[in-house]
């Protein structure tokens, strides 16, 4: 790891300020960053540990939701009441994400600004990738990509956005709110990564400097659920995750939103597929059809045609599975 | 900032970073950082006080140094050990203020004030800590290069009260890998050692 200078931010104000000097990156809980800084993904000269900055890992309740503060680590977000009794599909998600002593460091700010778990891009040797060095072409489109996308990618990239957590925020309808010298913003989870065709170099829509200062929860969604299909049982990233938040009348759905999760370069959500959700029963046949209009534009490469058939059953259970929540 | 597509300076900004990183050398104890809010802001060397079982250390690190190099190259606390160095297998696992973490993950300069617990902080004297003598009656390893980690890990597992099923205690000792595989003996050295310390 080539070396460089540190700085620790005490309040959010200093984060800011450190963050405007040249080639710096903030480390939360370095699961990530240090793991880039190893392999050579990353080399910032200078580093700002936020580490001590005060006010920002609360949970609380605010007007009509509920707000995690950016640096709260994922294990006390996910065992949080509020979390775990008003939003299971987000406490679900983080408790099967990595493991328990990893999610003691890994903080909710930090886990949407991870990166795509490519091989090619994880390589120490360069092999061409875009996302590593643009402009220099995809290695997976023709080489190995059975983990791949099977929505929204383009042949500049093909690789699908790993984590967990904001699959369950994309079907939240969850906000990330920021901070930056010239201003924050509040960027919808559902837009907040960033499709190859938009650029395929890029992960997210975080300016340099800006910081992420907490993500708001609308509404309370006690019946929602995760589901996460893996090689094995605990401690891997998804093969395809799916996420659901379910408004019921009755035994009725009148309202359902839907996420897939590594499957494309962003938490998938089931548009077209929740307009005809609403009226059925979650186990009623007619929810697969519902859930085909959505893999209308679904377009697997040679690598990932098996991804399809497990998507679509997963989004099936899913829906059923947060009926039962 | 004038920054119009951020990501792309950023990568632009990156290939500075070399003669960024060797003036920092050469200014050996403070970067003058270029542009830098503060001049002084930015540490090319850390000072450093850690609590490792009880005991203060102090001590001078660059800020790249983990805090598992620190224990076990700068204190020769090598009960903890390397295994990936990625995060990924567990081995390096240790108590931060009470809670588990991968050292492997953690800079040095982050853990500056706080309290480490590592497998040689246990034993009482000659008398191991109950979770020890657990995962020897259960004959819960066979090379022994994960154990120590294992034991932190589960001496955490325990006080969070994970330990309700076996089920539970594989899902919440998961971060451990163990390539002797020893799994369902370390199940029943968790479980038993949970039962002991009620
Ligand atoms: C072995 C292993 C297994 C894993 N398995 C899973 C899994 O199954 N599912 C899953 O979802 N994740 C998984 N992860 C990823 C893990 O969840 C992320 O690494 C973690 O959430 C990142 O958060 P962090 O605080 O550690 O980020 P850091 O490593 O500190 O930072 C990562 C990036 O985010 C930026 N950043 C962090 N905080 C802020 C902020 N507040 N504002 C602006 N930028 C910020 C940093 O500058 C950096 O660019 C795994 C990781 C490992 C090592
Ligand atoms: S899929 Fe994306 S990340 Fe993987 S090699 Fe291609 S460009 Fe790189
Ligand atoms: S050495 Fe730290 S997790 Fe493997
Ligand atoms: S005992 Fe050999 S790796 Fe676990």
């Amino acid at each position: 790891m080539r070396d460089f200078s540190y700085a620790r931010a005490g309040s959010r104000a200093e984060a800011l300020d450190l963050g405007q000097a040249d080639d710096a990156a903030f480390l939360a809980g370095g699961t990530e960053l240090i793991n880039w800084m190893r392999i050579g993904i990353n080399a910032p000269a200078r580093v700002i540990d936020l580490a001590r900055v005060e006010g920002l890992d609360a949970v609380e309740e605010i007007e009509g939701g509920v707000r995690i503060g950016a640096l709260a680590r994922l294990n006390d977000v996910a065992q949080n009441p509020l979390i775990a009794e008003g939003y299971p599909v987000l406490s679900h998600a983080i408790l099967r994400a990595a493991s328990a002593q990893i999610r003691n460091l890994a903080t909710i700010g930090g886990n949407p600004v991870q990166r795509v778990r490519c091989p090619y891009f994880r390589a120490n040797e360069g092999a061409p990738c875009n996302k590593r060095e643009p402009g220099s072409g995809c290695a997976a489109l023709n080489g190995i990509h059975d983990r791949h996308a099977i929505f929204g990618w383009t042949e500049d990239c093909v690789a699908v956005h790993p984590a967990d957590p904001p699959v369950a925020l994309a079907a939240l309808d969850a906000v990330i709110v920021t901070d930056h010298p010239e201003g924050g913003r509040l960027i919808p989870v559902r837009e907040f990564h960033v499709l190859p065709s938009q650029n395929p170099a890029w992960h997210d829509v975080l300016r340099a400097g800006e910081l992420i200062v907490g993500i708001e929860l609308p509404a309370p969604a006690p019946r929602s659920a995760y589901l996460k299909i893996r090689e094995r049982e605990s401690y891997e990233y998804a093969t395809v995750s799916a996420a659901a938040a379910l408004e019921m009348d009755g035994g009725v759905i009148r309202r359902a939103r839907v996420a897939l999760g590594s499957v494309a370069m962003r938490p998938w959500r089931l548009v077209a597929a929740e307009a005809r959700l609403a009226g059925l029963a979650p186990d009623a046949p007619e929810v697969a059809d519902a859930i085909d209009a959505s893999f209308a534009e679904a377009r697997p490469l040679s690598g990932t045609e098996w991804k399809v058939r497990l998507a679509r059953n997963a989004a099936r259970r899913v829906i059923e599975l947060a009926a039962e929540a | 900032m004038k920054i119009t597509s951020p990501k792309v300076s950023r990568r632009s900004l990156l290939r500075g970073s070399a003669a960024a990183a060797a003036a920092s050398l050469a200014h050996a104890r403070q970067v003058s950082a270029q542009n830098a809010p503060e001049e002084s802001a930015f540490e090319a060397w850390i000072d450093l006080r850690l609590t490792v079982n009880g005991q203060a250390h102090a001590l001078t690190v660059e800020p790249r140094v983990t805090l598992l190099d620190a224990l076990r190259e700068r204190m020769q606390l090598t009960g903890t050990k390397k295994g990936c160095n990625r995060g990924e297998c567990g081995a390096c696992t240790v108590l931060m203020d009470g809670r588990r973490v991968n050292s492997c993950l953690v800079l040095a300069a982050s853990a500056e004030g706080r309290k480490i617990t590592t497998i040689e902080g246990l034993a009482d004297g000659d008398t191991p800590h109950p979770v020890q003598r657990a995962f020897a009656e259960a004959d819960a390893f066979q090379c022994g290069f994960c154990t120590s980690g294992q034991i932190m890990s589960a001496m955490a597992c325990i006080e969070e009260g994970h330990t309700g099923s076996p089920e539970e205690i594989r899902e919440w000792m998961s971060g451990n890998l163990c390539r002797c595989s020893a799994y369902p003996q370390i199940t029943a050295a968790v479980a038993a050692a949970a039962e002991e310390l009620g």
